[in-house]
């Protein structure tokens, strides 16, 4: 198990836990009673530390080595999935992820960013951050939604667009544009949820949508709380400030009407129970498409323009 | 220094005045090559260096005043930004947002404006770097939006004047929302058939090129424009190498298929209202 800094009293108690099983099974001495207070004092303290959770620290749980990532889900999810490769252009991006796959009986088509579990496959998914023929994939694969009427399920988890050489020569810019303008005038439903980071354009780049949730161990911001210390604050040492400036958080997001909701997740974040969080995932998305899935193709259309015509807070000036 | 003797009687900036009777004594001092030129040589060059032809970065009433045939209407102009967050950094955002009109006598970083080039009507949305780096916020999020609308309701073409350091953090989510937004309501204008100008200036970047300004029927952009998604300053620290000459200009992107062409600032007024003779109108 790995423990985020503030996840500090919970170690202790794991700590004691294991502890005592060896006491019990070296000494053959029922220590049942004990391990059942501390399994009572670990719940207690789990929910006690998450439901007072900062804006940084929700941060931290969105980049928790152990939280499943687009690929887990979608194989929890689909008895079948078929993933798919390649802009047909350029590349096949590693950083996004997608294909076509059946949520019980509805056949959809995926789309996520996706980031590595290991060293090496964190590397070999460039951590989540795509390049322009990763946004081109995935509007490739939107496409293929259009044409066979199939829902867009998009996942989003990613630290911001590659900001490289070539991803500027490439057109990171225009790839992310492209998407945004396509998704709006889009034919079939499509059903977005932040499961993890959701950094800027790079984000927003597969994250319009009909319906948008967070999970609620997420973020979602215009600018990592990182990148926004080292422009505002002009040092990185502010990142926990710029993380509670930025109201990046869930609640903070549909405060602002940003999002459409909200999704729980099991006690102690994804990574404590992804089986189950993949569960709680796949009914979400069903109950969004089969709501969706009677809107022609017009009305889908409008109501999403709308919905995106009506983001902005601004004040009217006073004539002089 | 030599030129600093011989103009030290007059006054040396950095910017540019719009007045075409500026007194001779104001003195501007190229950016690029460093070299003095009067106010007016300035004024009566476009706004460029008349050494070395940088394009001097103006605001969004120079740009009205070089393509308009004359007057214009101003639209949109009583929306003011909000401090939606009570954001704080250094400085509270109220604050800054205050700074930002006291020293530019701007509401925004963008204004629109309807009237006529070469007797075609035209909608412009231009933005000024100098209120808050041209940042996006809502109101240039909300001012794209009824420009368009305005440009659907009148069967009139779009020309957005794009300089700007991308989206205004200060507003979080709701200014990376604007990227959602001006691209949708862009995809409207498409649907109605009503062609879309983006002209990019220097600079062009963040959000505001991942969003409205790429987006463009056709693309153009002034010389040496900086263009990119990424900051330049970025990109160096996560590759750790340099960066390749003419990196992220203008010529690169015309170069990888990005733009359509480039335009000196002297031919612009021309060039737009050939474009708006050579597009047909569809609706
Ligand atoms: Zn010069």
């Amino acid at each position: 198990m790995v423990f985020l800094d503030f996840e500090k009293p919970l170690e202790i108690l794991y700590e004691q836990l294991d502890k005592i099983k060896q006491v019990g099974e070296l000494g053959g001495i029922d220590v049942s009673d004990k391990i059942n207070e501390l399994e009572n004092k670990i719940k207690t303290t789990t929910k006690e530390i998450y439901d007072n959770l900062s804006g940084w620290q929700k941060v931290q749980l969105s980049r928790h080595p152990e939280r499943p990532y687009t690929l887990f889900y979608i194989n929890q999810m689909c008895k079948k999935f078929i993933e798919l490769h390649g802009d047909r252009y350029f590349a096949d991006d590693k950083a996004i992820v997608g294909g076509i796959g059946s949520l019980d009986n509805i056949n959809c088509v995926f789309i996520g960013h996706q980031k590595g579990e290991t060293t090496k496959m964190r590397a070999y998914r460039n951590f989540g951050m795509a390049n322009p023929e990763g946004y081109r994939k995935a509007l490739r694969f939107m496409k293929l939604a259009e044409k066979f009427k199939m829902p867009v399920v998009c996942l989003i988890d990613t630290p911001g667009a590659y900001p490289g050489i070539e991803a500027e020569e490439r057109g990171q810019a225009e790839a992310i544009a492209r998407n945004l303008f396509e998704m709006a005038k889009l034919d079939v439903p499509i059903v977005c949820v932040v499961i993890g980071e959701g950094a800027s354009g790079g984000a927003i780049g597969i994250g319009l949508g009909d319906s948008v949730y967070m999970m609620e161990n997420t973020w979602y911001s215009v600018i990592s709380p990182e990148s926004c210390s080292s422009i505002l604050w002009r040092s990185w040492d502010h990142k926990q400030k710029a993380a509670e400036a930025l109201k990046l958080t869930a609640d903070h997001m549909l405060d602002f009407g940003l999002i459409d909701g909200i999704l729980k997740e099991p006690l102690g974040g994804a990574h404590a129970a992804p089986e189950d969080m993949a569960k709680m995932l796949k009914k979400h998305l069903k109950k969004e498409i089969n709501a969706l899935l009677p809107l022609s193709a017009k009305e889908l259309k409008k109501n999403r323009i709308k919905k995106y015509e009506k983001i902005g807070k601004f004040s009217k000036k006073k004539k002089e | 220094m030599g030129w600093f003797k011989r103009i030290k009687e007059g006054i040396i900036t950095k910017t540019v005045d719009k007045k075409k009777d500026v007194p001779d004594n104001l003195w501007y001092q190229c950016q690029k090559c460093k070299n003095a030129s009067t106010q007016k040589e300035v004024t009566n060059h476009f706004y460029k260096c008349p050494k070395c032809n940088y394009h001097i970065r103006i605001g969004s009433d120079y740009y009205f005043d070089l393509i308009f045939d004359g007057k214009f209407t101003e639209l949109f102009d009583d929306i003011i930004a909000k401090d939606i967050l009570k954001f704080t950094d250094l400085k509270p955002y109220k604050e800054r947002l205050e700074k930002a009109k006291a020293k530019t006598d701007l509401d925004d970083a963008m204004k629109v404006a309807e009237g006529k080039v070469n007797r075609k009507p035209l909608v412009i949305a231009a933005m000024d770097f100098s209120f808050i780096g041209g940042s996006m916020g809502s109101v240039v999020g909300e001012k794209i939006s009824r420009a368009i609308d305005h440009c659907m309701d009148n069967k009139i073409p779009l020309l957005i004047i794009s300089k700007s350091g991308g989206a205004r953090m200060m507003e979080s989510a709701f200014s990376l929302m604007q990227m959602a937004k001006t691209s949708a309501k862009l995809s409207q204008l498409s649907d109605a058939g009503i062609p879309f100008f983006s002209l990019l200036t220097d600079p062009t970047t963040g959000g505001v090129t991942a969003s409205f300004a790429m987006l463009g029927d056709i693309n153009f952009a002034e010389p040496e424009a900086l263009i990119g998604f990424a900051g330049p300053r970025v990109i160096k620290e996560t590759i750790k190498r340099d960066l390749p000459e003419g990196f992220q200009t203008s010529e690169f992107l015309l170069n990888h298929g990005f733009l359509d062409f480039i335009v000196d600032r002297k031919d612009l007024k021309a060039r737009i209202g050939d474009l708006l003779s050579l597009v047909n109108v569809t609706v």
